[in-house]
């Protein structure tokens, strides 16, 4: 699959189609090694949802006494009592209601939680935590790069948008020394120049291959290429061809852009996005309210981008994640605070699905982490590794996250 | 869309006042080109021709401790123009409410025939202030300070009710303090309505407190008046959407310790946060939808003893527990420390030298915290003038497109598109996504998307296609020759503030040879394309350095 698509890009990159192209050093080089994610792998997509999750209300275990006590405005009712009910899962667990769309994934057995997930030890501020969940080293701050950067590692080259993240900054899991792009919208990733554009294009490009300053020569070296790329592909300007409608809002647009990216086979290995909203101090709803309004955000986006797929959903694993969960007591004013353990979703090719995976005691006192949290039974670079392993095997974990020895394997996917 | 107000003429063309290279009149022998361009970059948002003009005029020193001496000389009256025609710069949070409300109250004033400002103007309004002052102001470093203390002291106003609020939180609560004392910039903050609600204190109540009797439950016909149940000894809890529950809210304590004092690592625990959090239950708004303003209920304070970081608060205090708290953060090494790597980092490096830190910090703790203080033990020390830290630091979308707006002498006038285009190098003005604020640091704002951003913000702005901007490259510079050659040396002289490098030199006009083929293929005739040698520079790596 690859040979002819290398080759289309290179006739199309020595002038014999496309308007507007530019040549960047390197391109051509490159163009010739993109190829899509080869079957043995997959491609890693992260969906960070900022502000700390509530886990409990993500995935509630609506059978656990103990939770309805310390909620008794936020606590879901269990399934099968009435309108706004959880829906049923499995064991004590049910998922939030608006997060339905969610539930043919489920009982197809391609989406998993994984419950009680977090740092190793209490990080209760947003910066720090997200800071060490992308940087893959709780604790340590000086660690220059992250980790989805450093699982790049295994492989020199690749192509221009071998990682992109669908954000407007770069995130910190990305930082590191396999080029990576951020762009905040497909669509508006193209060089504007008018009638000149072909002369800035090239202009620019020459002055970043010169820039000093490291950093910017690299991303401009990298952006450069991806324009290449993209204009040469048409990706950034047709309309999308799918008919699946994704919900408004940014996730659904990034969402959008990434399944466009990987239908484009233009070699993307990882992708990161995120969504905010989720640090519910104050009136966070149960079925209805802030939180249930995200949790339907989310959810319409993650199932139109599975719908979107199709078969492809195979070769792509999604994971959803946070940086902590919140007091398993709602507080003052009908919100909950800073916690410890949160949930996680996964989603795609390889994933035992259909499952509440991980540790998880009911929520009386002696079971939490300073008689107010859910523990982080599990350490949150458990399951990285285990999605890593399931999209690029022979991953070097140890580079990945260095220093942590992952435990017995969780079982989070078959393949 | 309405139109941001229209200025037809700028009173001060700033690009006709000097060429690239006006003799110095009044100089002092000390005068160094490079450092005045270094003042400027770090200082005053990149040089503009008038500030760089006024920096030979004093001598960098000279200009540098009349940008601290900032007393209340007022603005100069063409600015105050544009800004005046920006009418919710000066009006209060209850009039913004009034005037510039939510959509279900604008719908049903339309029915009584009356039709109101959409509140998105608010934030609209605010950033052109924001862009026009940084652009024009003949206190730049006043503005750099507002800048760097809102994002220190960060709410967004995409929470809530916090868009009605935020207008007043810049003008009232940050601005009047950024060369005074940091205890009363920390205190302002956190009494303003905009950072009780952007935080959640305004619904912090002590553990216990006894349900107050309030309104019927909804379902009930709406301003029924009979269906407000309020006894007269309880105040009112103003908002429709939730109604208060005894208990703690930690978001403000543990903000307060890690982001505006101690900093993450400054030694408080979990329980200090509890313990701070009770000291500020009670600190709340009054009607927070409408007239917002702050109030003390004392019926959710926790009068209980408190003790943070070590110290004991007797019990009993009332309000005065929560300035107690202050007083403490204020003054602890931790947050002097934390402060001074912050201002560092800002104005410095990206990773400032200790020394220099420990030297900030002496000077904060030394002085009790007397901002202006501070600022002078940082612009006089060495490393600030440092030969390796200039062009060092990457600029912010918001220093970038200022610093291009000051370079070019573009008559300013913003439209939402400037906005807009700030939003998408990353910095969406006043909506930062975490009560971090936007980085410090250079690496989240260096990447492919917020780059491609820049450049096309650069050409727009020198092609005349972006709104509310007018660039008169002809008179920026004066080449020595009209050639190509020479419009490359004089419009990098104006715009890098130095000449280019040989580098960029030949990459420029390499792609104007290009350019010019082109045109002569089209059958045009090929005079110089200036607009793009002021794009190419714009948009380069040097100028994306301060």
């Amino acid at each position: 699959m690859s040979a002819p698509l290398s080759r289309r890009l290179l006739l199309r990159a020595l002038g014999l189609s496309g308007a507007g192209l530019f040549l960047a050093p390197g391109f051509l080089g490159r163009a010739l090694a993109a190829s899509p994610v080869s079957p043995a792998r997959r491609a890693l997509v992260t969906v960070f949802l900022r502000g700390g999750v509530d886990g409990l209300s993500l995935v509630p275990p609506v059978e656990d006494a103990a939770y309805h006590r310390a909620r008794p405005s936020l606590a879901l009712k269990p399934p099968g009592s009435g309108p706004g009910a959880a829906l049923k899962l499995d064991g004590p667990f049910g998922l939030h209601p608006r997060l339905e769309p969610l539930m043919p994934l489920w009982r197809e057995g391609r989406l998993a939680v994984l419950h009680g997930v977090g740092l190793p030890s209490p990080v209760r501020s947003h910066f720090d935590a997200q800071d060490f969940v992308e940087s893959g080293t709780p604790g340590r701050k000086a660690t220059p790069d992250g980790w989805l950067n450093r699982a790049l590692e295994d492989e020199e080259g690749g192509a221009a948008l071998r990682a992109v993240a669908l954000q407007p900054t770069l995130p910190r899991a990305l930082f590191g020394s396999a080029g990576a792009l951020a762009m905040g919208r497909l669509e508006e990733f193209r060089l504007r120049g008018g009638r000149r554009g072909a002369e800035a294009a090239s202009g620019f490009s020459a002055l970043y291959a010169g820039a000093v300053d490291e950093a910017l020569r690299t991303t401009g070296q990298g952006a450069f290429e991806a324009l290449s790329q993209l204009d040469e592909q048409r990706l950034s300007r047709l309309p999308a061809e799918s008919t699946v409608e994704y919900p408004k809002g940014p996730l659904g647009q990034r969402l959008r852009d990434i399944a466009r990216l990987l239908e484009g086979d233009v070699g993307l290995e990882v992708a990161a996005t995120e969504m905010g909203g989720w640090d519910t101090h104050a009136a966070q709803g149960a079925e209805t309210g802030v939180f249930a309004n995200r949790c339907r955000e989310l959810a319409g986006a993650l199932s139109a981008f599975a719908a979107d797929l199709g078969p492809r959903l195979e070769q792509v694993t999604v994971v959803v994640l946070t940086e902590f969960g919140r007091t398993v007591r709602e507080n003052g004013s009908r919100g909950t605070d800073h916690g410890v353990g949160s949930a996680m979703l996964l989603l795609g090719g390889g994933v035992r699905g259909g499952k509440v995976h991980g540790h998880f005691k009911p929520l009386e006192p002696e079971h939490l982490q300073d008689g107010r949290d859910v523990p982080s039974w599990t350490d949150v670079r458990a399951p990285l590794v285990e999605a890593l392993r399931a999209c690029r095997p022979g991953v070097d974990v140890a580079k990945v996250f260095p220093g942590f020895t992952p435990p017995a394997p969780l079982g989070l996917f078959s393949v | 869309m309405r139109l941001l107000s229209f200025w037809p003429l700028v009173a001060v063309l700033l690009s006709c006042a000097s060429g690239p290279h006006p003799a110095p009149t009044s100089a002092p022998p000390a005068y160094d080109e490079a450092r005045a361009v270094h003042a400027l970059q770090r200082l005053a948002f990149g040089p503009s021709a008038r500030d760089l003009a006024e920096v030979r005029r004093l001598g960098v020193e000279g200009w540098v401790e009349a940008q601290l001496a900032r007393s209340g000389s007022a603005l100069p009256p063409e600015l105050e123009v544009k800004l005046q025609a920006l009418p919710t710069l000066t009006m209060s949070m209850a009039e913004l409410a009034r005037d510039y409300p939510a959509k279900k109250q604008r719908e049903q004033a339309l029915l009584d025939g009356r039709e109101l400002m959409r509140p998105a103007l608010i934030g609209l309004e605010q950033s052109a202030a924001k862009v026009l002052r940084a652009v024009e102001s003949p206190h730049p470093l006043e503005e750099v300070l507002v800048d760097f203390w809102f994002n220190h002291f960060n709410v967004s106003a995409e929470k809530g009710a916090v868009r009605w609020m935020v207008t007043s939180y810049e003008r009232d609560a940050i601005r009047p303090h950024v060369f005074g004392r940091f205890r009363d910039l920390l205190g302002a903050t956190a009494r303003h309505p905009a950072m009780l609600f952007y935080l959640d204190n305004w619904r912090s109540t002590r553990d216990g407190m006894p349900r107050p009797m309030r309104r019927a439950p909804r379902g009930d016909a709406p301003g029924e008046a009979g269906a407000e149940v309020e006894s007269s000894t309880l105040e009112p809890w103003d908002d429709e959407d939730d109604e208060p529950k005894p208990g703690l809210n930690e978001n403000y304590a543990r903000e307060l310790l890690e982001l505006h004092t101690l900093g993450v690592d400054g030694g408080y625990t979990q329980q200090d946060v509890r313990e701070v959090a009770r000291g500020f239950t009670g600190w709340s708004i009054r009607r927070p939808r409408r007239e917002p303003e702050f109030f003390f209920r004392r019926r959710a304070h926790d009068p209980d003893e408190k003790v943070v970081l070590g110290h004991r608060i007797p019990a009993g205090g009332g309000m005065a527990d929560g300035e107690r708290v202050l007083d403490l953060l204020a003054r602890h090494p931790a947050t002097a420390r934390h402060l001074a790597t912050k201002l560092a980092r800002r104005f410095v490096s990206d990773s400032p030298p200790p020394a220099l830190v420990e030297r900030v910090a002496k000077a904060f703790l030394d002085s009790d915290g007397d901002l202006r203080t501070v600022y002078r033990a940082l612009f006089q020390s060495p490393e600030f003038w440092a030969a390796e830290v200039r062009g060092v630091k990457v600029k912010t979308p918001f220093e970038f497109v200022v610093s291009a707006l000051r370079a070019t002498g573009a008559e300013v006038t913003v439209r939402p598109r400037l906005v807009q285009a700030l939003a998408k190098m990353g910095e969406p003005l006043y909506r930062a996504p975490a009560p971090t604020g936007f980085p410090e640091v250079s690496a989240p704002w260096v990447n492919s998307g917020a780059l491609v951003a820049r450049l096309n913000f650069s050409l727009e702005l020198v092609s005349g296609r972006l709104p509310g901007t007018r660039v008169s490259l002809e008179s920026l510079a004066r080449p020595a020759a009209p050639s190509a050659e020479g419009w490359v040396d004089a419009l990098g002289q104006v715009l890098l503030g130095a000449p280019p490098s040989p580098e960029t030199r030949a990459t420029i006009l390499a792609a104007l040879s290009k350019r010019a083929e082109a045109a002569s293929a089209e059958g045009e005739p090929g005079p110089v394309d200036v607009p793009l040698i002021a794009g190419l520079l714009l948009g380069s790596p040097e100028f994306q350095k301060q």
